[in-house]
């Protein structure tokens, strides 16, 4: 196990490959793997992207990934696509648009399905960053269809995020309830030469302005969910310097706006560093991360409990019999675990 | 990862690739589509892929299968260069490796020589690869 951290940290491309693939399974001993790779990690720029199906994510990202290759830098690149409710499979298509890092093993492009699942994506997601920061990746584009509160998760696993918008897609109502302005840094009218691009352009101007006077707390996609609203606070804006979220035109099939994406990319990425957003990010990001895990495992830890207990069946004749009720199957579950806490805790 | 699979049972992964000049991928389609619904987890290169970009997909994407559907006739050429790729990254060892397209005898005894699994030709059913998938898959 620990021989797979150490191909990975040499530059091996398919140990990276395989330690993406056991994140993805949580194949055992991955959170070792993950463990080990923490502290190698820090040093990658995390870009999301999102956007509808069809509004050019994987064309652009392809064209992005290959100007920061011009400039020496190497890419990660993390493309999530959904699968099939019912047989578990997916055609995974976003790489057939990395035409232009053809046979370049710098630009690592790995798929990912969504794989029916609430919550784990993200943490497999956050975990696949880490592989890749760890690898030695200077940017990690990670890019995932924007609807629901899933893909929003998913993107908060970024530094900066980009939201892309096809003309056209109009009605401002759409928009704001998708709740995907909220979380741009970057907002992207990709397919720049088709009609209405500029009145889209338009349009998300003038409600990024409405947003701007809204919310003052929402530098970095309102990152005060409920249960993350604690540590959002304490940090907010020692600075009183802002980031309104920029629009750019790309027209991504011809490379058109690509350079420009970038430097605003480059500009937020600045912004991050000067204000100390990013680390305050990052902290929110790591608060997240261990809630989330917490909640996973002491949700295993109990899940087992109850099955000793005869099971979730059992306990529920009982509860429907009025022999017992589920505050008191619940106290009765809890018990061994609440003794085993006291003992830790009794001085 | 739905609850059901967390334990043990992991998915298949794929690649479904066409190589060198060859413009027929109505069968590749085809055939990525009975494997989804087979509920493995299928990536498709897309056309006019060079060995590179094969390698280079099989060893990122940690497929478990590879698939290459040649229907020009260069298989003699291409394929190999396929396998050296991977050897080179060490990605050839724990993967199945397929060939679909029409293949005359002669050759098919080569191509296994040099690593191939198994050849699938014209009027192999989907259940047949599907199972011999499902049966070769390699442990990892």
């Amino acid at each position: 196990m620990t021989d797979l951290v150490d191909d990975l940290l040499a530059g091996k491309h398919s140990a990276l490959a395989r330690v993406i693939t056991k994140i993805e399974n949580r194949a055992p001993g991955y959170r070792e793997i993950v463990s080990e790779l923490h502290q190698h990690t820090g040093d990658a720029d995390v870009v999301g992207v999102t956007g509808s199906p069809g509004a050019g994510k994987s064309t652009l990202v392809d064209k992005v990934a290959a100007e920061y290759r011009d400039r020496g830098l190497t890419v990660g690149v993390i493309a999530i696509d959904p699968s099939s409710p019912y047989s578990g499979g997916a055609v995974l298509g976003d790489r057939i648009r990395m035409a232009s890092n053809a046979g370049d093993m710098d630009v690592f492009f790995r798929s990912m399905s969504a794989r029916g699942s609430l919550g784990g994506l993200s943490t497999a997601t956050t975990d696949a960053v880490t592989a890749l920061d760890a690898f030695g990746k200077d940017v990690i584009i990670v890019e995932t269809v924007g609807a629901g509160q899933n893909e929003v998760d998913i993107v908060r696993t970024a530094d900066t995020v980009a939201v892309l918008v096809p003309p056209g897609s109009g009605d401002d109502v759409q928009m704001l309830k998708a709740g995907i302005l909220e979380i741009g840094d970057v907002f992207v009218v990709n397919k720049a030469d088709l009609d209405g691009a500029d009145r889209t352009v338009q349009q998300l101007r003038e409600m990024l302005q409405g947003r701007s006077g809204a919310g003052k707390a929402g530098h970095h996609g309102a990152v005060a969910t409920a249960e993350q609203g604690e540590a959002a606070t304490e940090g907010t804006d020692d600075t009183d310097e802002t980031w309104d979220p920029p629009i750019v035109e790309t027209v991504a099939n011809r490379s058109e706006g690509v350079e420009a994406f970038i430097s605003v990319l480059e500009d937020h990425s600045e912004f991050l560093d000067r204000t100390g957003a990013r680390e305050r990010q990052a902290r929110d990001r790591f608060a997240a991360e261990i809630r989330t895990l917490l909640r996973e495992d002491a949700n295993e830890l109990v899940a087992g409990e109850l099955a000793r207990h005869g099971g979730i069946e059992s306990a529920v004749d009982d509860v429907m019999a009025r022999e017992t009720d589920p505050y008191t199957v619940v106290d009765e579950v809890l018990a061994p675990l609440r003794e085993c806490l006291d003992a830790e805790n009794a001085p | 990862m739905s609850v059901e699979q967390e334990q043990g049972e992991r998915t298949i992964r794929c690649l479904v690739a066409k190589v060198g000049l060859d413009g027929h991928d109505r069968g590749a389609h085809v055939i990525a589509r009975a494997l989804r619904d087979a509920g493995f987890e299928v990536i498709y290169s897309g056309l006019h892929r060079s060995p590179d970009e094969v390698v280079q997909a099989a060893v990122q994407e940690d497929v478990d299968v590879v698939g290459i559907s040649i229907l020009s006739g260069a298989h003699n050429t291409l394929v190999p260069k396929i396998l050296d790729g991977l050897q080179e990254y060490d990605a050839f060892d724990d993967r199945l490796i397929l060939v679909g397209g029409i293949v005359p005898d002669d050759d098919k005894a080569e191509l296994r020589d040099r690593g191939v699994d198994e050849i699938f030709g014209p009027g192999a059913s989907m259940e047949e690869m599907i199972s011999y998938i499902r049966e070769h898959a390699p442990e990892r």
